[in-house]
């Protein structure tokens, strides 16, 4: 371990300014404001800079997180930039959107006896710093006359195209929907990620020369046997978009929408501007949401910023296994977020003309542990009880999309609907097909898909160059990807 | 991109758009939709695929105007172009040779009714047509439909063109007169395709409909278009759009088309208001 400051000397966490609850929970501005320098500099200040960084082990894509801290404690910017970066190519989204509680940040040695270093905020901090400095697009390589096709615009498929541009690809990025960027831009809301900093990122992918083809539902323009024909090789990075209903009595009443409807509503179509967008989205005074994880804080969050009264995350299990990130339920109940815990939804009530007026629940207890290795809720008998409720949102995860599978039998899925994909490289069991993100994984984090995205871009080229032509296309050693 | 080059008004209430949109026309099938924004802050609006001409590039929408969307839609002009156009989308029409086959279009309906005559009457169907609409100045398309159709029988709610009649008492009279019918399929506002799917319930003849429920994304990816079709929740824009008449639960559609009427009122009278105020 490296010289330890004495603790009397070393700087207390630098908490992040942030908008006031009350404030903040009537508007769509972004709550996080980020560091001021002086505090970014003292919060560098407190890295150890262990020899060997336990951090770095915790990051999916392995960023030199001591290095970059490093550098911007010695006002090296551009040098904490190229750190960061290097593993990284959307640090400005990760440094907003990571679970860095259950990554980088729990791995950090001061947590042990002090709170680890903000390695989130200052990876924020540094990716803000670089985007006000205006877009560099770096200078690229001849164009070598291989095409590729990267099949959605979310986290992988805004990672795969840059790598491949710089390589000398021409890549073309297919998007079903009429705006690039994903579950960036119709999931997470405006106040948790600004939409001007994906923009960047499509803006820079842009400069690289990738071509950004909107309104280009594949498997139903195109199959990917006829991409196969145009391209010479195809990434499937299309995510987990499809919503998951309880299957409870009462889904299909007005009033109940499943989050992805509701954050589409807002965040894409933007409905929190309605009338001047045209696309409505109706919350009423009481809305119960439910679930617990991110989608689900977004959810409760983005309905009190749309004028609800009151709002409930209603949750099946107890607090200590909330799967969101640590800030968003730190800025859920601050921002006045009712947390119903072990409390299980059975019906959703309505009126004779079709409208949601309460939710019935059961109170749970906690039992032994399940699959999951989480203590398995249990409905307590006899304890059914009302809430009265105008909305319900439906936040229980995702699903992918089987769209993009139209008539492509030799692309092998698992019983979860998630396309089967070596970890390593990113191959699925259909020739010249890569996948990566949350279509694999089924739904995890932006920094995951970010990171699946680039394996599939490094191996994508080993296989156009023939770098490793004697090998099958599925690897003997092949490891198929999961959750992580 | 996706530019009108044509703009045909049919009725008062109706225009028909042809969108130059080449590589969705090389891909659509009767009975299918595409979804399309008038402008960069517009919703995103499904409409059934009219026609579609793979030689010429195109695909025909027909388009009732009723709210600010639609009424904006009509403001454009050949030449101009639309902010997304998308497709095609949802389940094409199951085309086989059922023997003699019936098709019902109301009003706005008559339109995608029109591409599934002619692929039933392709794949050999003797096509029986039913087309009407409330009064005679609403009604299109006849002279179209008679190029697709062995039979069109033509109503008006009101009398005031040839038959005075709901599209559904012809629709019964052909059941009742014993003729042999292989399938049926009812396409109009959707209070006209539960009465449709009731008529012919009785006869036992298999009735196909296109629910035309409130749509975000048309990919599957939001729920809005939930419909309950046999018990079972179906998500119109990837199951379906057409579905078994007899197995769809009517009030649950009539009552999710209502969700938004008051905000869709309030849009409507805005742009109205800003209309009236461009004229001035």
């Amino acid at each position: 371990m490296a010289n330890e400051t004495p603790k009397a000397k070393r700087p207390a966490r630098q908490e992040m300014p942030s908008q006031e609850p009350q404030e903040r929970a009537h508007n769509f501005y972004e709550v996080a404001l980020g560091y001021r320098q002086e505090m970014a500099l003292l919060e560098a200040s407190r890295c150890l800079q262990c020899k060997k960084p336990q951090c770095t082990t915790g990051c999916p894509v392995s960023v030199r997180i001591p290095e970059f801290i490093k550098a911007l404690s010695e006002g090296n910017m551009w040098g904490a930039v190229e750190a960061l970066k290097d593993k990284n190519s959307l640090p400005a989204i990760c440094g907003r959107v990571c679970p860095q509680e259950t990554q980088c940040e729990i791995q950090c040695v001061l947590g042990k006896k002090d709170k680890p270093v903000a390695i989130g905020r200052l990876e924020r901090f540094v990716a803000d710093w670089v985007r006000a400095q205006g877009i560099r697009a770096p200078t690229l390589p001849a164009k070598n006359g291989k095409r590729v096709a990267i099949i959605g615009s979310g986290p992988a498929g805004l990672t795969a195209p840059g790598d491949l541009a710089k390589m000398g690809y021409a890549v073309e990025i297919l998007e079903a929907l009429h705006t690039p960027g994903g579950v960036l831009m119709y999931g997470i809301p405006e106040f948790r990620l600004p939409k001007d900093i994906v923009q960047a990122e499509i803006d820079y992918l842009k400069k690289l020369g990738v071509v950004i083809r909107t309104n280009v539902v594949v498997g139903k323009l195109y199959t990917l046997e006829e991409l196969l024909a145009d391209y010479d090789a195809v990434f499937l990075g299309t995510g987990a978009g499809l919503p998951m209903f309880l299957s409870i009595p009462g889904e299909n009443y007005n009033g109940v929408y499943s989050a992805n409807e509701l954050l589409t509503r807002t965040n894409l179509m933007k409905g929190y501007l309605f009338p001047k967008w045209d696309t409505p989205v109706k919350v009423g005074k009481r809305v119960a949401v439910v679930g617990a994880g991110n989608v689900a804080m977004d959810s409760a969050r983005s309905s009190l910023r749309l004028g609800a009264q009151e709002v409930h995350i209603v949750y099946r299990r107890s607090a200590a296994e909330v799967p969101a990130r640590a800030e968003e339920v730190h800025h859920a109940e601050e921002e006045g977020i009712i947390f119903d815990f072990l409390t299980n939804p059975v019906e959703i009530l309505g009126s004779q003309e079709g409208w949601v007026t309460g939710l019935r629940c059961i109170k749970m207890e906690l039992g032994e542990p399940d699959a999951s290795g989480r203590r398995r809720p249990i409905p307590i008998q006899g304890s059914e009880f009302e809430m009265p409720m105008d909305t319900v949102v439906m936040a229980l995860g995702t699903q992918p999309n089987p769209l993009v599978f139209t008539n492509a039998t030799q692309l092998e899925r698992t019983r979860h609907g998630t396309v089967v994909a070596d970890e390593k490289t990113g191959r699925t069991k259909m020739e010249r097909v890569w996948a990566g993100g949350d279509i694999v994984t089924g739904a995890a984090t932006v920094i995951s898909a970010m990171g699946a995205g680039r394996v599939a871009a490094t191996d994508i080229n080993a296989f156009l160059t023939n770098q490793d032509a004697a090998k099958s296309w599925w690897p003997e050693d092949a490891v198929p990807a999961t959750a992580s | 991109m996706y530019r009108i080059l044509k703009k045909q008004i049919l009725t008062p209430v109706t225009k028909l758009y042809v969108i130059e949109a080449p590589e969705i026309a090389r891909k659509a099938k009767a009975g299918q939709f595409v979804i399309l924004r008038v402008v960069e802050e517009g919703e995103r609006i499904p409409l059934t695929i009219a026609d579609y001409d793979v030689r010429a590039g195109t695909i025909t929408v027909v388009v009732q105007e009723i709210g600010k969307s639609t009424k904006h839609l009509g403001q454009l002009n050949e030449g101009d172009s639309l902010a997304s156009f998308t497709g095609p989308l949802g389940h094409p029409t199951e085309i086989e040779n059922y023997g003699t086959v019936i098709l019902v279009g109301g009003g706005l309906g008559i339109a995608p009714i029109y591409p599934i005559c002619r692929s039933l009457r392709e794949a050999g169907n003797h096509v029986i047509g039913i087309i009407g609409a409330r009064t005679k100045e609403l009604l299109f398309w006849e002279d179209e439909m008679r190029t697709v159709t062995d039979e069109l029988i033509v109503c008006t709610d009101d009398g005031s063109y040839v038959r005075k009649a709901l599209v559904t008492v012809p629709l019964k009279e052909l059941l009742e007169s014993g003729r042999k019918i292989g399938r049926i399929w009812g396409i109009g506002p959707a209070i006209m395709m539960k009465f449709i799917a009731l008529t012919t319930q009785p006869f036992g003849v298999t009735t196909i409909v296109s629910l035309n429920s409130i749509m975000v994304d048309g990919t599957g990816m939001c729920g809005a278009c939930r419909v309950s079709v046999g018990g079972k929740t179906r998500f119109a824009c990837v199951d379906g759009p057409e579905f078994d008449g007899h197995q769809v639960d009517w009030s649950l559609l009539l009552s999710r088309q209502r969700i938004y009427l008051d905000q869709e009122k309030q849009a409507l009278e805005a742009y109205q208001a800003q209309l009236a105020e461009s004229k001035n």
